[in-house]
């Protein structure tokens, strides 16, 4: 399956051409070619090195253009580069790059892309997400970050102008998809050399994607203009891009019904009204992210989970139609896995829970823990930790309820955000509420998260999942891997899987070419375009 | 006078030097870091990230650096959250729009507050009484983050007058909602203290006499009442400037307008030292010296106040 997935790359490199935005039959483009979407916060940074979040990403895949671009359903296309070769043994990656260029007229070279990459493990950069080279398998990477070797002996070189080649550690069947990335993006060498930090501010950032920085108010908005030396500005339909930041999601979603914001999501509790109230607006995407509570299984934590009994009951007694249908109620999946029911090739584990009734997962608890020795009259008293947040709240009252009858008791432990973060990463908890997302669309960036050397803060550990892991990284078909690991995972139950994500969003019929496919959500202005009302 | 100013001047550096090494001090006690996210950093990433922005270093030396770099150039650091930007370049930013929006806003909470107080008590126990009351009690209870999403929903979605947020300093159409929802509980506030002061005045000696020798009731109210009358509201006021002008986390939040309200709260939750250290230093700087600004009016209303 993966030996398959870099032939299938170069074929779909070599026939699809830049894909034209191309309003469908009967519709006529809009005179105003804007887009205006909402962010929940400021974008922290717009340096590819050292942004760290979703916002910057969506941003920052604008105004910058990396190896690979996804399609609308998450599948890898060419960007900057037209094509690529992959070894006989999978360790180097040489690509042919475009004739592309910068928004100030030079051209982008296989050395921008060698100095951006050095720029991200260099120590002196500092940057946040140096480790996503690390995860990519550059060779040297990880040595360099820890100041070992010098930033030019990473895996990556210039062969000429147009001709990049990458260098692996260990072969890695994703790493095709992890060229979308933010991280990976080039950068100027020349102004980032001049200009020092303040190469991002408006009017000296360079870029090479399909739009230019043209203003940003911190916390306020950010706008971005049509970048007329984009290599494919042709098939650009969009003019103007602009991100207004709303902190409040329900002033959003006014801001949104009165016409100032094209997409919004949609605040919790909400999509059903919604949904009836504007069925051409309220859509429901799947999101790769997976929400569970983790439970303390570390020296710290408390001897009754230890008790795998203990913990199968739990997760049985969690009413996860209640929490998706009634809590959430936005298209959200209840979630018997750890991987998200939408990634790419992914098979559900055989797991009993998921064909049982609630009724008859409310019973086989209440047996598991007389066996383990609990119940309404020797309780069990836990705690469950959560940050700050209303939805986490209910979710966690919820969950409280459903394991009252069956004499677990549960003290709710709110604390801020940096709190939670660190109470978990030093194993001060019992059980702590955790949301994973998918870096790319595969299920190894969720099952890696449990291996023992993982970030894993329930610090859970089987010997046979960790074998699967690791042969799952050199493997030619994975699925029965990922699948046996999460059997493992629906057994052992080191965390109660509460749901798999959806995206819920308002979404301004106007606006088209907006994917819906791609569970990882990033998405391009350059593919969208506005229709006349 | 001037030696009363210069000693509190004075007294003003050792006390923001103890507000500084206290909120250091503070802030490092809190659990998690700058750089503690859900992705646990890998160590030597971590370690990099602490070597860049001296975090590694004993806290002495970090504060002494800290105070260090703030005397000598007046850099307080860069921002560990947004990289890209300084302190002094998030506070250049974010500081002007408070300003604005604070000023406005204290402005017409003081004319209207005054004004109302000042009716309520001429027109004591009047149904004129009763209606600024009862407008002050109003708008005391409807809270501003109540207040806030509520102006949206009626002035942009409804009736479509105002943007439903952002900030421009050249359009005035996108202050006035932050300064309505900023300024009316403020608003509330000294309409009674107003009014209570007032009436006690109105009691006083001086009143009656100066009625009693026909002076017009007009001059009785606006030179021998309003004038002593002031004195409790002003030194309300003080701190309520400096609180109106270093921003509302609230309508920050709300109306997106980019202030330091919501970037103080959010440098508090994140973590970001340099930039939480800054807003404290610029709020604790503006206290003392609008503090020692009521001292100096109370001495120009109150011709018996002598330092």
């Amino acid at each position: 399956m993966t030996k398959l997935f870099a032939p299938t790359a170069l074929i779909v490199a070599l026939s699809l051409p830049a894909h034209a935005v191309q309003p469908a039959e009967g519709e006529t483009l809009a005179d105003s070619q804007t887009y205006t979407y909402w962010l929940l916060d400021a974008i922290k940074s717009l340096d590819p090195a050292k942004n760290t979040d979703v916002e910057g990403s969506d941003v920052l895949r604008q105004l910058f253009e990396g190896l690979m671009n996804e399609d609308a359903t998450g599948a890898m296309v060419p960007g900057v580069a037209e094509t690529h070769q992959e070894s006989e043994d999978g360790l180097t990656y040489t690509f042919t790059l475009r004739d592309a260029k910068w928004s100030n007229g030079d051209p982008v070279t296989a050395g921008d892309f060698v100095y951006a990459w050095r720029r991200v493990v260099n120590p002196d950069t500092a940057s946040e997400y140096a480790w996503f080279l690390e995860l990519m398998n550059v060779a040297n990477a990880t040595r360099i970050i820890a100041g070992e070797l010098p930033p030019d002996q990473l895996g990556v070189r210039a062969i000429d102008d147009r001709t990049l080649e990458v260098t692996l550690s260990t072969r890695t069947p994703y790493f095709l998809k992890t060229l979308s990335h933010a991280t990976t993006f080039p950068v100027p060498q020349a102004v980032v050399e001049r200009l020092g930090d303040a190469w991002t501010q408006p009017g000296n950032l360079v870029g090479n994607g399909a739009f230019v920085l043209e203003s940003h108010n911190l916390g306020v908005d950010i706008t971005l203009a049509k970048n007329p030396e984009y290599w494919d500005a042709a098939n650009v339909a969009l003019d103007t891009v602009r991100g207004v930041t709303v902190n409040d999601n329900n002033v959003a979603l006014t801001r949104y019904l009165a016409g100032e914001l094209d997409r919004v999501q949609i605040p919790a509790g909400q999509y059903p009204r919604l949904s009836q109230d504007y069925p051409d607006q309220a859509v429901s995407i799947p999101y790769a992210c997976s929400y569970a509570y983790v439970f303390n299984l570390s020296d710290k934590g408390p001897e009754a989970l230890k008790d795998v009994r203990v913990r199968q009951a739990l997760s049985l007694g969690l009413n996860r139609d209640i929490i998706v249908d009634q809590v959430l109620q936005g298209g959200q999946k209840p979630a018997y896995s750890w991987t998200h029911w939408a990634i790419e090739g992914f098979q559900s584990p055989d797991a009993d829970i998921a064909g049982m009734t609630q009724p008859e997962r409310t019973e086989k608890a209440a047996a598991l823990l007389a066996e383990a020795g609990y119940g309404p009259d020797s309780p069990l008293a836990l705690t469950l930790q959560y940050n700050t947040d209303e939805n986490h709240k209910k979710l966690a009252i919820a969950a409280q309820q459903f394991w009252k009858p069956l004499g677990v008791n549960i003290t709710l432990n709110n604390v801020e955000w940096k709190v939670h973060t660190d109470r978990m990463q030093s194993q001060d908890f019992d059980m702590a509420r955790y949301a994973w997302c998918a870096d790319y669309n595969e299920a190894s960036p969720f099952l890696d998260w449990f291996r023992t050397d993982g970030y894993n803060s329930g610090k859970w550990s089987n010997a046979e999942y960790d074998a699967l892991m690791a042969h799952s990284k050199t493997a030619p078909d994975t699925a029965p891997l990922y699948k046996r690991a999460e059997e493992i995972l629906a057994e052992e139950v080191p965390a109660v899987f509460v749901y798999h994500y959806a995206k819920v969003d308002m979404l301004n019929p106007a606006i088209k070419g907006i994917p819906t496919q791609n569970v990882t959500n990033s998405w391009y202005a350059k593919g969208l375009y506005r229709i006349a009302e | 006078m001037a030696m009363f100013i210069l000693r509190r001047l004075a007294v003003a550096i050792p006390t923001l030097l103890a507000l500084i090494v206290l909120s250091f001090l503070l802030m490092h006690m809190a659990p998690g870091g700058p750089f503690t996210q859900e992705r646990a950093l890998p160590p030597q990433v971590l370690a990099n990230l602490n070597a860049k922005y001296g975090l590694d270093d004993p806290l002495w030396r970090q504060i002494w650096n800290y105070v260090h770099g703030i005397v000598v150039h007046f850099d307080f650091g860069p921002s560990f959250v947004y990289p890209d930007r300084t302190v002094n370049q998030l506070i250049a930013a974010g500081f002007p729009v408070t300003l604005t929006y604070g000023t406005l806003a204290f402005a017409a909470a003081v004319i209207v507050g005054v004004t109302l107080g000042t009716i309520a008590a001429i027109r004591h126990n009047t149904w004129l009484d009763y209606l600024a009351v009862g407008v002050s009690i109003g708008a005391q209870v409807l809270p501003n983050f109540v207040m806030a999403p509520l102006l949206v929903l009626v002035l942009t979605l409804w009736m479509g007058w105002l943007p439903g947020g952002g900030w421009s300093f050249s359009d005035p159409s996108f202050w006035i909602m932050p300064v309505i929802a900023l300024s009316t509980s403020y608003m509330a506030s000294i309409a009674r203290i107003t009014r209570s002061s007032m009436l006690e005045v109105l009691g006083g000696n001086h009143i009656r006499t100066a009625r009693a020798k026909g002076m017009p009731e007009r001059r009785v109210i606006l030179r021998h009442a309003l004038r002593p009358a002031m004195l409790p509201v002003i030194s309300y006021l003080g701190p309520v400037f400096v609180s109106m002008i270093t921003g509302s986390v609230v309508i920050d939040i709300y109306f997106s307008t980019g202030g330091i309200g919501k970037a103080f709260v959010d440098s508090a939750l994140n973590r970001d030292y340099a930039v939480m250290m800054g807003v404290t230093i610029l709020v604790g700087a503006l206290t003392i010296l609008f503090n020692l600004l009521v001292d100096i009016l109370y001495a120009w209303i109150d011709p018996r106040i002598r330092y």
